[in-house]
């Protein structure tokens, strides 16, 4: 996408190179030459996550390869005050491991040891570089797998997950990350490794593993994680429902929980994503539908069987206008292809496209599509709709020309429109992208001035000296005073490229 | 109950936290009460939530209730059952002043903890008043939220020593549509081995219970499997190749998980003045424990993850069975104490007991200072 680097006036420019010589001397001893890189050449893969709006050089990278080399990075970097930036695999959607220009990037891809599994615990532990995926292929002769399953799960390592509390489709029945871990070893910014939870159901004191979960790398580097794996579903069944109407669509998600019925997966894709996404896997959409729902049913066959002919009544009370059920597993991933590859196929209708993130109540999925469409004229952008509609996460993703600044700075308008209509109809800004650098001005619509406050009392508690990733998430107060009079002025932000203090 | 009602509350909540701070009078939170017995214990002057009461949203498609934190379980309970639904934690409360607050600042979870996940889990949301006697909401009504740190769920399990906590919403779940119970004569290390090996599978096992005695022989082991009908009919036959069980009568059936929940089966009565009521949380590798001076019965709940058992409430007896826990590590409680036992010992395991959390000790008390940095709130409940 867009190039935002910052330009650095030249006497910041002899300061920071000079703290890079200094680091890069700190640090040469204890890690081997291919794992330090420091030379704009090396680095530049790792300017940016995977936002590439938001981009920006890093002193240097470090690669460690054991959880020991991790503390003593932490302890010298503590020592001279030099911020970290920890990375995964770099697919997160909101820059939060976008380097900072005076700080170290630190990242995690080279521990990838799957440490252990235990098939009669039901737990794997593994370093924190290890894919999301990985570990279900690790455990699939066992009869188990990982559930939380983000749609980056090939690529997004199990740390990244930690840190963005990440879920996909399945979550709504298996749950998120925080569902799903029973442990996390960790390394303060001090140095300090700690663990937040325990094998048993609980620990001693303040349930500290609930906060890190999310945490965005800014409380403690991830160096282990112990997961919870659960028995593989022996079948799975999908039902493809159409309907003409996008609200009668969302009613029906509504109406298929209030029946008690917790399907493995409910997902809803509008008709300018269908459209975009038959063309790219012909799955055999119904193109004039205005709204189509994927609603899976697991378990053993007799419970899917049940389960699968009270969706389909709840569906057609709700007036579905054409359903289709899934009659063999091949069948099933064809339904499924197509809202597994809306990204690609949004990518295929645009230079670029901007993948929101917010979360509403199930009930005003309507609500916010209706918004959505009003928006599109007044950017003169359009919007691919495709979403976890059983949780009411969505994922507009507003198409755009890249090369065109002025269209960026419309689409990340857009963008920030929609984050504060979801505010606005009792939802939240960010749903499992994480808040990074992306959305911390919308973090100033969400929450007020007290719980920023609390929000740094807990940074400060794990990292009182700010070190650990301390630009993301958690906007300053000056920050929010400043975009809060610039969103009243009403044009857009200049300059968001800078730092606001 | 109305917006005035409502504001006029908090404002004398509010009241009481800025007093306190300013005259140094630590206070103690105090829902029904049910459970003063619980933590460690303190003489503070009570600060009652029960004034602070009501539903305040519940949309059953949404599997969201919102309520203030003085409103009795029951009547959350009551509620929820009206649209067939469920707290699939299972909240144990004990008498009829159990409150929302109460529950989930004691964080405890029942029988259904071992399949849906414990209270924490189900935590979506919280208003609360700091020790500053602000006004602050963190997380929200929905299912997934990561904008800020997830503050409302530090608070299970915080015994009311961060804040004051105002409104919650949790996540609420449909009722299973079948439930069945099924009991066999078993001895524990079979029963530890069983209920593991049927975790590892795709069965609808929703709750186990063994109950035995203490010296390690025979007992009788009770599960509960909850799903689908079809499921539930599928998997009896699968347990039954297995060991011979009997399926209870529902109505026995029902009484028993709430009596294990509500701590009324005889394992859990008569606790002798001298004797504590253990609570070991283990993990669930952990084979049958040799427990010096227990007395008659051992009960074992979430596949032997939690464990209880009555003995001597004595420091040494303590120190003995902590040392057991940490060495499979896990932790122990002394959970209930009998009325001659010291009401001023410790009642946690400490975290400095465990490996790896000197640093978390200085995590949490930064934490806590930062919430309340008056100390205002019950310092002492907590460890
Ligand atoms: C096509 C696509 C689809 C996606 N779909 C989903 C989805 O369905 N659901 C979902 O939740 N997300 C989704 N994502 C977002 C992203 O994949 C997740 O947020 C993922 O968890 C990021 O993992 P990562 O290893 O790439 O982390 P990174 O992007 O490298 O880092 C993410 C954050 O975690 C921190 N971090 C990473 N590792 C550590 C560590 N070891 N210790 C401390 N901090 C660390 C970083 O500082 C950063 O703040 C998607 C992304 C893409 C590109
Ligand atoms: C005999 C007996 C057996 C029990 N057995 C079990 C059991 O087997 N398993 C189990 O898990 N539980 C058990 N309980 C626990 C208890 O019944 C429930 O957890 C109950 O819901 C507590 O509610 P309460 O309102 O009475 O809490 P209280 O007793 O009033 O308070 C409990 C704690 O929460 C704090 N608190 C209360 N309200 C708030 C608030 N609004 N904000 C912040 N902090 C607050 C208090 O300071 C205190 O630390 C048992 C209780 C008893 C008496």
């Amino acid at each position: 996408m867009i190039p935002m680097n910052m330009v650095i006036p030249p006497p910041e420019l002899a300061a920071i190179t000079a703290l890079q010589s200094k680091l890069v001397s700190a640090l040469r001893p204890i890690l081997p030459e291919h794992a330090l890189l420091w030379e704009p050449e090396d680095t530049i893969p790792y300017e940016c996550d995977g936002l590439a709006a938001y981009r920006r050089m890093p002193l240097a990278v470090a690669l460690p390869e054991t959880e020991e080399q991790v503390a003593r990075i932490l302890k010298i970097c503590f020592n001279m005050q030099v911020p970290i930036v920890p990375r995964g695999s770099g697919t997160g959607l909101s820059g939060g491991a976008m380097p900072m220009s005076q700080g170290l990037v630190l990242s995690l891809a080279k521990l990838k040891k799957i440490i252990s599994i235990d098939p009669f615990t039901r737990t794997a532990v593994v370093q924190p570089g290890v894919r999301n995926l990985a570990i279900s292929e690790a455990v699939a002769h066992l009869g188990l797998y990982y559930a939380p399953d983000p749609s980056s799960q090939i690529a997004c390592s199990i740390g990244g997950n930690v840190n963005e509390n990440s879920g996909g489709v399945h979550c709504l029945k298996y749950g998120l990350t925080l569902h799903n871990v029973l442990k996390v070893r960790g390394i303060l910014m001090s140095g300090e490794i700690v663990e937040f939870g325990s094998l048993a159901p609980d620990s001693p004191g303040l349930d500290l593993l609930a906060v890190v979960m999310g945490s965005e790398g800014m409380l403690a580097v991830v160096t282990e994680v112990t997961v919870k794996l659960i028995a593989k579903p022996k079948l799975a069944r999908v039902i493809m429902a159409s309907f003409d109407d996008i609200e009668k669509g969302a009613d029906a998600v509504a109406a298929i929980i209030a029946a008690g019925i917790i399907p493995a997966g409910l997902e809803m894709m509008d008709k300018a994503t269908t459209r975009a996404v038959e063309e790219f896997v012909h799955a055999g959409y119904d193109l004039d539908a205005e709204t189509i729902l994927l609603c899976e049913s697991d378990g053993t066959p007799e419970e899917v069987a049940e389960e699968i002919e009270r969706m389909t009544k709840v569906l057609e009370q709700a007036g579905a206008s054409g359903i289709q059920i899934s009659q063999n597993e091949a069948e099933r991933l064809k339904f499924w292809s197509g809202r597994k590859n809306a990204f690609p196929a949004a990518g295929r209708l645009a230079p670029d496209y901007y993948c929101m993130d917010g979360t509403i109540p199930r009930r005003n999925i309507g609500t916010l599509l209706r918004r959505i469409q009003g928006m599109e004229k007044k950017y003169g952008l359009a919007c691919l709709n495709v979403f976890h509609a059983g949780d009411g996460n969505m994922h507009p993703l507003i198409l755009f020309n890249g090369a065109d600044q002025e269209e960026w700075h419309r689409a990340e308008e857009f963008g920030t429109e929609i984050l504060e209509a979801c505010v606005e109809l009792d939802g939240t800004i960010t749903g499992e992208h994480g808040v990074g650098i992306e959305k911390i001005n919308s973090m100033c619509v969400q929450f007020g001035e007290g719980e920023r406050e609390s929000f740094w009392g807990v940074k400060a508690a794990f990292d009182p000296e700010k070190l650990l990733n301390p630009d993301k998430a958690i906007p300053t107060l000056n920050r929010c005073a400043e975009y809060g009079r610039m969103r009243i002025s009403g044009g857009s932000v200049p300059h968001p490229e800078l730092e606001r203090f | 109950m109305s917006s005035l009602q409502s504001s006029s509350a908090i404002d004398l909540f509010r009241e009481q936290i800025l007093a306190a701070s300013k005259n140094k009078t630590p206070l103690s939170i105090q829902g029904g009460g049910t459970k003063s017995w619980y933590g460690n214990a303190n003489t503070f002057t009570k600060l009652e939530t029960r004034s602070y009461s009501g539903i305040l949203e519940y949309q059953p498609e949404e599997l969201v209730i919102t309520a203030c934190a003085g409103t009795p379980l029951k009547e959350i309970e009551a509620v929820l059952a009206e649209k067939n639904q469920v707290l699939a934690f299972e909240p144990p409360h004990f008498g009829d002043g159990a409150t929302f607050g109460g529950a989930i600042a004691a964080g405890l979870a029942g029988p259904g903890r071992i399949s849906a996940g414990n209270l924490r889990d189900f935590v979506l949301g919280a208003r609360i008043l700091d020790g500053k006697g602000q006004d602050l909401s963190f997380g929200g009504k929905v299912m997934k939220n990561v904008a800020g740190y997830d503050v409302s769920r530090l608070l299970p399990g915080s015994m009311g020593t961060l804040s004051l906590l105002l409104e919650a919403s949790v996540k609420v779940l449909p009722r299973p549509a079948a439930t069945t119970t099924l009991r066999c004569p078993i001895t524990q290390a079979r029963a530890l081995q069983l209920t593991n090996e049927w975790a590892g599978q795709p069965l609808p096992l929703s709750a186990s219970c063994w109950i035995g005695s203490s010296t390690g022989g025979d007992g009788e082991l009770t599960i509960r499997l909850a799903g689908a009908a079809a499921a539930v009919k599928a998997a009896i036959p699968l347990m039954g190749a297995a060991v011979n069980v009997v399926e209870l009568d529902p109505s026995v059936a029902d009484a028993f998980w709430s009596n294990l929940r509500e701590h009324e089966l005889p394992a859990f009565q008569n606790l002798n003045n001298n004797d504590t009521l253990y609570r070991l949380a283990l993990p669930a590798v952990c084979g049958p424990l040799a427990i010096p001076n227990m007395n008659d019965q051992l009960v074992l709940e979430w596949h032997g993850q939690q464990r209880w058992f009555t003995a001597s409430g004595d420091d040494v007896t303590f120190a003995t069975v902590k040392t057991l826990a940490n060495a499979n590590g896990g932790h122990a409680t002394r959970f209930k104490q009998g009325a001659h036992v010291d009401p001023n010992q410790q009642r946690f395991t400490l975290l400095s007991e465990q490996a790896h959390s000197v640093a978390l000790e200085a995590v949490q008390a930064r934490l806590k200072a930062s919430f309340d940095p008056a100390g205002v709130f019950a310092t002492s409940r907590l460890p």
